[in-house]
């Protein structure tokens, strides 16, 4: 009895073995779908989706394997974040996209170098995310440009003196925040600095710090969670200065805590969905009939069509990493990891190419504005470090 | 001088009304059963839940009604199914019952709700913007103490001078004896969580309207700064929770204002323990030489 059973849990034990052996390659997507950063991981996983939906096989050695998406939710927190990344491993992952925020991605980052699988940043700006782990490569421009791009900007707009605001503990304000405190300072402008807590809801006593101190522009890189908050006390207190922030407020919360106030709004972003470039007009028309074909995805990208910068991302990424496969021709993270650095690839939000420390390189930042009237984002501008 | 802090004592008599409406319900609970409802925070929580489907297909006049009426049968329901079964148990087991549904009802909001952020609905009166001196803010700021005040001194009335008050007073000093005494406990244990559920269904009305982002775990943070409000007022004492939350909200935002605002929940606390050290019953406790 004792031998059948044994028998019968080395049968259980070896089946998958071969059913694996079939060909699949797997794609770990490292994404947060709750948690403050739920709205925007939704549309990233999104991008990788319909990159997916165009593209699902790939070959390698002459065969046609297909590509198997095995999607794990970081929920925005980095506690979280390790123990989904040790699922994906676990779980046989060729090379893994994302994540959505800097924090879970440094978090995720040690699990994957250790299990010597790579992963590509879709959207996590914050340089340490690269620059700490050999086995992360990114495919969208960092925080020191961004901040930098935006403290421009601000004094574009007239500003002398910047409120900034960020979350104690959270990697990819701060650092953020840090980047454009320097560039406005070297601008020979005035910084006033404060931090809220995590749960915080009560940010009128900031907004009155920022008046209170004659500040006359408000960068907050924050998530879209308390982005919200924030433009709706804004507003109910009445300011008119305008309020600028990087990459993760380019999403539909903003704009429905935007819509309707007398409040300027604007944010740095990686992609414009107006971009009159063939290869990014195409996606774009694409994605929306795709996104329209079904309502649920509708709702995860937040009960509209508008095309976010960071859907754009995540479709790059995929086909980042499909390329990278071809090029090691294996489905062995090590041959992978092995061909990255080597990979190019023109995609919907620009040519991407890595530098040494495995981040692509991009210089250019697509300024929006979020329009009250309308609830739609504007494009104001592209800009450089340069200008 | 005035001009400058206007802004910061609204906004903190706004928000300590707004802890105050989720202390009462600490307090009253506490007065009655000595338990600490842990699932407090997250019963309001989910009104701000019920309010956000509720305007989705009915009115705002209906919907506010229904809110009360469904947090009010939430907490009813809570009481009857995790704790009235162990009302002979231990005091430590209801406790961590307690702590259980809390868990229970977050995880639940997590659930349905997929997690993201919702946008709390406009309510037109409350969220009108109005200007005070130098200060613009929304109505609901002035109206929030207002209200708070009045439900406050209505339960005071309630508590003193009726028949149901009077029970609840009977319990809360000796349940055995009111028991011989023919009062029906569960009912007046009932009645209690009806009316702080009721409260806080208000207080996340009034709550909500200022700060507009309902996720599963918003409540975590108004619950435990309400529950300190209430300790430091004296737990069991109504005005003393009320005067115990308006003092936090005020010292909250006026720790924001001296630049220090990364320190803001950090003094909430210390000064819990400040208090606690001094007078270990809260400003208005009873001097208790109880069996617990």
């Amino acid at each position: 009895m004792k031998k059948l059973l044994a028998l019968v849990l080395v049968v259980l034990m070896v089946v998958p073995a071969f059913a694996m052996a079939d060909n699949t390659i797997r794609i770990g997507v490292f994404e947060p779908s709750t948690g403050d950063n739920g709205a925007g991981g939704k549309q990233e996983i999104l991008g990788i989706e319909y990159a997916n939906s165009l593209a699902p096989t790939v070959t390698i050695g002459g065969q046609e394997y297909t590509v198997e998406l095995v999607i794990e939710d970081n929920q925005s927190l980095t506690d979280k974040a390790v123990s989904a990344a040790q699922s994906l491993v676990s779980k046989d992952v060729s090379v893994v996209l994302g994540s959505y925020g800097s924090g879970v991605s440094m978090a995720g980052g040690d699990v994957f170098a250790e299990a010597g699988v790579p992963a590509i940043g879709v959207s996590c700006t914050n340089p340490n995310v690269t620059l700490l782990c050999d086995y992360y490569w990114r495919i969208c421009f960092l925080d020191p440009f961004q901040g930098t791009v935006m403290a421009n900007y601000a004094k574009e707009l007239g500003a002398t003196k910047a409120y900034v605001l960020t979350m104690l503990g959270e990697d990819y304000g701060v650092g953020l925040g840090k980047y454009f405190v320097e560039a406005f300072k070297a601008l020979g402008l005035e910084v006033v600095e404060e931090n809220f807590t995590e749960g915080t809801s009560d940010f009128a006593a900031y907004i009155n710090n920022a008046v209170s101190n004659g500040c006359d522009v408000m960068f907050a890189p924050c998530a879209t969670t308390y982005a919200a908050l924030i433009i709706d006390q804004a507003a109910a207190q009445g300011i008119s200065f305008p309020i600028l922030a990087g990459d993760t407020w380019e999403n539909s919360a903003i704009l429905n805590a935007a819509k309707g106030k007398d409040i300027k709004v604007y944010c740095s972003t990686f992609f414009d969905e107006n971009d009159d470039a063939a290869a990014a007009a195409d996606f774009v028309s694409g994605f929306k009939a795709w996104l329209n074909a079904d309502s649920s995805k509708l709702t995860n990208n937040g009960g509209n069509d508008i095309v976010a910068a960071v859907s754009a991302l995540g479709f790059d990424a995929y086909n980042v990493a499909l390329a990278a496969i071809t090029a090691a021709d294996s489905a062995d993270p090590a041959a992978i990891a092995a061909a990255l650095p080597g990979v190019t690839y023109e995609g919907v939000t620009g040519a991407i190419a890595f530098d040494d420390v495995g981040d692509a390189k991009k210089d250019m930042a697509y300024i929006k504005f979020a329009n009250p009237e309308t609830g739609a984002f504007d494009f104001v501008k592209t800009q450089s470090v340069a200008q | 001088m005035f001009d400058t802090l206007l802004p910061y004592l609204l906004a903190g008599i706004s928000v300590g009304g707004q802890y105050a409406m989720i202390a009462v319900g600490y307090t009253l609970v506490y007065g009655i059963l000595r338990l600490i409802n842990f699932a407090h925070g997250d019963i309001f929580t989910a009104a701000g839940f019920f309010m956000i489907y509720l305007t989705a297909s009915l009115p705002i006049g209906i919907s506010i009604p229904l809110v009360i009426l469904l947090t009010v049968v939430l907490g009813f329901v809570v009481e009857r199914v995790a704790y009235k079964p162990l009302r002979s148990a231990p005091r430590m087991s209801i406790m961590i019952s307690a702590i259980g549904v809390s868990y229970l009802l977050q995880n639940l909001m997590w659930y349905i709700t997929g997690g993201l952020a919702k946008q709390y609905p406009v309510l037109p009166f409350l969220s009108q913007t109005i200007r005070l001196g130098s200060a613009a803010t929304k109505l609901v700021t002035i109206v929030t103490p207002l209200l708070t005040i009045g439900l406050v001194v209505a339960l005071v009335m309630l508590i003193n001078h009726t028949k149901i008050g009077m029970a609840m007073r009977a319990v809360s000093v000796d349940f055995e004896t009111s028991q011989l005494m023919g009062i029906k406990i569960n009912s007046v244990i009932s009645v209690t969580f009806i009316i702080g559920s009721a409260m806080a269904a208000i207080g996340s009305v009034l709550y909500f309207t200022n700060y507009t982002a309902v996720t599963p775990t918003v409540g975590a943070m108004p619950g435990l700064k309400a529950f300190v409000a209430a300790v430091f007022g004296g737990i069991g004492s109504i005005p003393g929770a009320m005067i115990g939350a308006l003092i936090i909200g005020i010292c909250e935002n006026l720790i924001k204002a001296a630049g220090l605002t990364a320190f803001s929940d950090a003094f909430t606390f210390a000064l819990l323990i400040v208090v606690l050290l001094f007078r270990p019953t809260g400003l208005f406790g009873e001097k208790n030489t109880d069996k617990v």
